[in-house]
Formats: C-alpha cells, sequence, structure tokens
C-alpha cells in the first residue's frame, strides 16, 4: 500500500526526522490559512497524488504571497496530472500541502528497500539527491552508497555514521543525518514498510537536515496488525474494482486490453493472460479467485470483470488442486443466470472433480463455450471476440505448433 | 530417484488440527507419504485421525518420532515463528506453505535458518512431490503426477499443475516437482534446485518455471550456462504484465525496469535454456532435447 508524501512526512516526523513546517488544504481558502499558519515568506504547494516527479509534471509551485498561495491551489485541485508513474491517464488532485520554501544547500537521496538478494534491509544514499535513483545509478553508479542492516541487530549508530560520512556531511551534520537514518529504519521496522525514501534530504543554509520529499510503501501482509497505517489508505488513488476486489478477498489488477480474465492462482492467471497474448488479443484483467473458491466468490469475480466496459469476452480459467470444479462451475452457472453477460464466455476446467464441473456446464444449457486445455481456451476466446466484430489487434497469429503444442 | 524428499522422510505437519493443515495431511497420508507426527500447541496427546500422534512442541514431536522434516500449515502471523521451531529443533528440512507472511517476520527468521544450514522451501509455495518415492510434501495434487526422469522447479502453484499434468498426459513422469514459492524472501530458489537436480542420477532434465519479479532467473540461467548439463527448458509468466504492480504473488512485480520477463527469457536464451511460448510447448521441447 502507498500513502500521501505528508502521510510519511507525519510518520517519519513522529520517529525524530526533521521536516519542514506544512500542513494539508483541501480548499484555496485552507491553502491560505495553511500558509500564514506557517508562517515566512515563500511557501511550496505541493500536489499530493500517489506519484513522484509530481515537480515535472507541474504538480509542485513555489509561492511567494497569499494571492500566489490562492491562485496554485486553484490551479491543482480537480486537475489530473501525469506522470511516468500514473500512466497516461493520470490522477486527480484532491488534497494539498502547503509547506515552508527552505533555502537548499545540498540535495541527498535516501532510501530504504528490502533487498530480495541479501534478505535484509538495504540503506541505499547517494550524496546526488533531487533525481531519481534510476538516474543516480545511470549516470554515476559509484556515487551510490549500499549498506545492508543485520536485523537481529538493527541500525547501529556507528553504521548510520559510516554512511553520513560518506555522504560528505560535517561533524555537526553527522549527528542529524544519524537521527534521520535511525529514524527511517525504526519507522520501517515497526511500521512493516517495503520502502522509505526520502528525495530529497536537504542542507539548508541555516545548518538544517530537512526531509523535502518523502514516499513510504507498506507491505500489505502486515497492514492486519498496523491499523494506523492501513486507515492512511486512500481509496481515491485506487481503481474502484480493485478496491471492491479486495473486499471480495480476489486478487485483480485492471489492465487495458478486452478479454476478461477468472483465474485460480497468480502464475496461471499471469500465464493466462500470456496466452490471450499470444493467440492475438489483450487480457482486460489480471484475476486471481484464489484457492477454496465458494460459487459466491466465482460469482463476484463475474461481477468485476462485467464492470469493466472494455470487456468483450470472457475467459474462466480453473486448474483445480484445492480447488473444487464442481464449485467452480456452479458459480460459472450462477452468475450468467444473474447478470447476463451479453458478451462471449469460455470455460476451461481440468484438476479435482473435473467430471462434476463439466456436467454442471452442460446440463445448465447455457450458452458457453468449453475448452479442455489452455492453449484452446486462449484460442476459442480470441476467436469469439473476433466473431462479435471486436477489434482485437492482429499478430500473434503467425505461430505454430497449436493444438498440444507437438510438433 | 529425486530430490529433497523420498522414501526416508519422516514428515511432521506444523498445524495439523487447523482446517488446512487437516486436509492436506489426509491427502499427503492417501498419496502414501510417511507422516509420523502433526504438532499443534495444546492438543499434545490427541491422535489425528487415529494414525497420527499429535504433539505440543516440535522438539517433542522429533524426540519421539524421529521425524526428519517439517511441513507448515500455520496461519500468517504464527508462520516464521513456525519455522523458527522447526530450525530449532534441527529437522534438516522445512517446508512453509502459508502464504500472507509479513516480510519483516522473513527477515528476521532467514539469518538463523540459514545459520543452522536448513533447507527451507517457501514460504507461499505449493512444496514438493517426489512421484516415484510416494512423498509428496505440501499441497500438489498428486493425480496428476507421475514418476518419472523430469525435474521441475517453479514459482507458482498452479501453473505447476498445468505444466506437469501435459507432462504425464504424455507419458513423461517426474522425479520431484518443488515450487519455491511466490514471496520475495524464500528458503530455497531455483539455483539450489537446478544444483540438485544436476547432481541426482534419476533426472535427466530440467523443467523451469519463473515469472516477472526479481532476479533469480537470471542467475538461475547464468548457473545453468556454468554447471549444468543436462537439458532445461523454461516459461516465464508475466510477459504482459505492466511495470510497478504486484501480480498476486508479493514478488511477483517489475520494480522499475528491472525484472521483466523479456529480461528473464534473453537470459534464458543466452544460457541454452529452451523458451516454452506456452505451457503445452513443454512436451515438445523436452523431447526434442532429450
Amino acid at each position: 500500500m502507498d500513502i500521501h508524501e505528508y502521510q510519511a512526512k507525519e510518520l517519519l516526523a513522529g520517529f525524530g526526522v526533521a521536516i519542514p513546517r506544512g500542513g494539508v488544504a483541501y480548499s484555496p481558502e485552507q491553502a491560505v490559512y495553511r500558509a500564514s499558519e506557517i508562517g515566512g515568506a515563500r511557501w511550496a504547494v505541493k500536489a499530493q497524488i500517489h506519484s513522484g516527479a509530481r515537480g515535472k509534471a507541474g504538480g509542485i509551485k513555489l509561492c511567494t504571497n497569499e494571492d500566489e498561495v490562492r491562485q496554485a491551489a486553484k490551479t491543482l485541485l480537480g486537475k489530473r496530472l501525469v506522470t511516468h508513474q500514473t500512466g497516461p491517464e493520470g490522477r486527480t488532485v484532491h488534497r494539498l500541502y502547503i509547506e515552508a520554501a527552505v533555502p537548499i544547500e545540498r540535495e541527498i537521496y535516501l532510501g530504504f528497500v528490502l533487498d530480495r538478494k541479501s534478505e535484509r534491509v538495504m540503506i541505499v544514499a547517494s550524496a546526488q539527491g533531487g533525481m531519481e535513483i534510476e538516474e543516480i545509478s545511470e549516470r554515476s553508479p559509484d556515487a551510490i552508497i549500499r549498506s545492508v542492516v543485520e536485523p537481529a541487530v538493527g541500525l547501529t549508530a556507528f553504521q548510520a555514521r559510516e554512511i553520513a560520512f560518506a555522504l560528505g556531511f560535517d561533524a555537526a551534520q553527522v549527528t542529524r543525518a544519524v537521527t534521520a537514518l535511525l529514524g527511517c529504519y525504526r519507522a520501517f521496522r515497526d511500521l512493516d514498510a517495503t520502502m522509505v525514501e526520502i528525495n530529497p534530504l536537504v542542507a539548508t543554509a541555516d545548518g538544517q537536515l530537512l526531509a523535502l520529499d518523502c514516499k513510504m510503501t507498506f507491505d500489505d501482509n502486515a497492514l492486519f496488525r498496523r491499523p494506523n497505517v492501513s486507515e492512511l489508505r486512500d481509496y481515491a488513488e485506487e481503481d474502484p474494482r480493485e478496491s471492491q476486489a479486495a473486499e471480495y478477498g480476489i486478487n485483480y489488477v485492471a489492465l487495458d486490453g478486452e478479454i476478461g480474465c477468472i483465474v485460480n492462482g497468480a502464475g496461471l492467471a499471469m500465464g493466462t493472460m500470456d496466452l490471450i497474448k499470444h493467440a492475438g488479443s489483450s487480457p482486460a484483467n489480471f484475476l486471481d479467485v484464489g484457492g477454496g473458491a465458494s460459487p459466491e466468490k466465482v460469482c463476484n469475480a463475474f461481477r468485476l470483470v462485467l464492470a469493466d466496459a472494455k470487456v468483450k469476452a470472457i475467459l474462466v480459467n480453473i486448474f483445480a488442486g484445492i480447488n473444487r470444479c464442481d464449485w467452480v462451475a456452479q458459480g460459472v452457472v450462477n452468475a450468467v443466470k444473474e447478470l447476463k453477460p451479453a458478451v462471449p464466455l469460455v470455460v476451461r476446467l481440468a484438476g479435482t472433480n473435473v467430471e462434476e464441473g463439466r456436467r454442471i456446464l452442460k446440463e445448465s444449457g447455457l450458452d458457453l463455450a468449453t475448452a479442455d486445455t489452455l492453449t484452446e481456451a486462449a484460442e476459442k476466446v480470441v476467436a469469439a471476440l473476433k466473431a462479435t466484430g471486436g477489434t482485437a489487434a492482429l499478430g500473434g497469429q503467425g505461430e505454430v505448433g497449436g493444438g498440444n503444442g507437438k510438433p | 530417484m529425486s530430490i529433497f524428499a523420498d522414501r526416508s522422510t519422516r514428515l511432521l505437519v506444523q498445524g495439523i488440527t487447523g482446517r488446512e493443515g487437516s486436509f492436506h495431511t489426509r491427502q499427503m497420508l492417501e498419496y502414501g507419504t510417511s507422516v509420523v507426527a502433526g504438532v499443534t500447541p495444546g492438543k499434545g496427546g490427541q491422535t489425528f485421525e487415529g494414525a497420527v500422534p499429535v504433539f505440543n512442541t516440535v522438539d517433542e514431536a522429533v524426540r519421539v518420532t524421529g521425524a526428519n522434516a517439517s511441513v507448515i500449515y500455520v496461519p500468517p502471523m504464527g508462520a516464521a515463528a513456525a519455522v523458527f521451531e522447526a530450525a530449532d529443533a534441527g529437522l534438516p528440512l522445512v517446508v512453509c506453505i502459508t502464504e500472507g507472511i509479513p516480510v519483516m517476520h522473513m527477515s528476521r527468521t532467514m539469518p538463523f535458518v540459514r545459520s543452522r544450514g536448513i533447507r527451507l522451501v517457501g514460504p507461499n509455495c505449493p512444496g514438493l512431490i517426489s512421484p516415484g518415492a510416494r512423498a509428496k510434501i505440501g499441497i500438489i495434487p498428486g493425480n496428476i503426477c507421475a514418476p518419472g526422469r523430469v525435474g521441475m522447479v517453479s514459482r507458482s502453484g498452479t501453473l505447476t499443475y498445468e505444466v506437469v499434468n501435459h507432462l504425464t498426459k504424455a507419458g513423461i513422469g517426474q522425479s520431484t516437482c518443488v515450487g519455491i514459492g511466490g514471496d520475495p524472501i524464500i528458503g530455497t530458489n531455483f539455483i539450489d534446485c537446478l544444483r540438485a537436480f544436476q547432481d541426482d542420477p534419476e533426472t535427466d532434465a530440467i523443467v523451469m518455471i519463473g515469472e516477472i519479479g526479481g532476479t533469480d532467473e537470471q542467475n538461475a540461467a547464468a548457473f545453468v550456462k556454468e554447471h549444468v548439463t543436462k537439458p532445461v527448458v523454461g516459461f516465464i509468466a508475466g510477459q504482459t504484465a505492466p511495470k510497478g504492480r504486484r501480480m498476486g504473488h508479493a514478488g511477483a512485480i517489475i520494480s522499475g525496469s528491472s525484472g521483466t520477463a523479456e529480461e528473464k527469457l534473453a537470459a534464458f536464451e543466452a544460457a541454452g535454456i529452451g523458451i516454452m511460448r506456452r505451457p503445452a510447448d513443454v512436451v515438445g521441447l523436452l523431447r526434442s532435447k532429450m
């Protein structure tokens, strides 16, 4: 789960990380009020969406008086910001963060990630902050400092000092940098984060060390024991179907193709998407109904898929290990009767109780196609889509082998 | 005959009286696995299905029954602690099926597991099965597997079933199928399995099923090039997955430009691994290479 910049700052400030003065605003009037509350003569009005690179997209405006703050807030609220992280559709700005602008002397990059290789939290730092870490690692890979934290020990002061000195801080700044590093690590560990990023961490002309932009991502598997974090979830930042899916206990990711997929297991769901592509169309979604899928859950999966107006055909692909094909078949029958989908449907069942599942589908008398193998199912659903005059892309059609893949 | 599990496996089930644990213990017993003990704290002294003694602690279960492997069906919050307990009792093989363990739990658990020299498979995996030895540890359906000489290793569950089913239907049996799990931190990776299959005199060829996210497949490809003389074929799931989105498995995410299917397929190609465009291709590709 991602959170907003201002939320990450509040959390990190609670762990001793110094941040500039700031406050949230939902309207131009509130923005002006925040600016006067903060005081000073320069403010940054910052759009709060779950994305980096907001500055480049025009989402951050520097202001020197109240009128400018009001104007900036008016411009930003309700605006759709497009960054390379939001995709072409962008994200609408609903909240602003008004912050005291600070005189920047140096910009540092500081990141905490869970490193898969070392199986530990890794600190990534660079004296060249202000640009994205991918850019830093491309331009000057040698300038990146990496340091792995021993989980049983935690981040120690000496290790934090090593990083701070390597970043070129003087003695007075090192103490502040160590405070920031230790605070970030404790926040990462105690809140079950998977990523904490401060970019930039700035040294100011008056000797402060402040987190100017912050980003935190949290482990979905641990949210249930971190209620103070999970309540920061902003549903406006999510695809409504994905939020609905989470309530159903279904794993769903919206994509931009035309064939709705209902599959069990994450790997098979991805494999099914890939085969649709090979057969000459593209998937409208990733959907994993999980293990032990009841007829009700399968029916809910249909609700999710059919809520997507782009969907022009549906493929159900179940290889039941701990699932039961008869339950899935019953769910398919219920869904078709109840939701009456106006698009072609192909169902492929295999594994536990497959005979019973096929019998239920057959005896239902419903208008649906079945397939024995995944390859056949993918080809059938793409053919059905084309027969309805759908706009399946060309390509992927020239593949030899077909059928069962035997030469 | 197989890797990791064989006829000498004496299995202990952690969480044997739970919903998942009891269901799959029945399945494992039916398949022929030697399940010698179960552990559920507070239920020591009971007997599971009149056949398997239940103990309060892993340590006691091992001392009394001589168990030499454990499978974990404990719910997510207690699963990492269950791995600790199994490792502390000195079990050489621990298979953790549980999905949804907080990754910080695993990060704290792994140094201990590694320091004890224990083979942990998973978490968030379907376990493993050696059909020739009738040894099944986990949830892979026994009826789709057949004894034979092809080794399988996969990050996915159901996609593995898909591929195994093609093999079995074509008359190609398996020495061992291992599901290594879809989490970012897992105990056993592709290379561990490739090495074991390469050293197993009863395995003739290897099938690898990977997916987007991380660099395990790329590292495995480099290992194949250097150290594996047996034919290897592979599939990568997620060629149509968008960047930055988690595809079900906690570890299945393309971060930045790293971990894409293209990158992994290119590594396979460079290592001479036969690339399956579809699960069904496994049969033809293996036949052409064996």
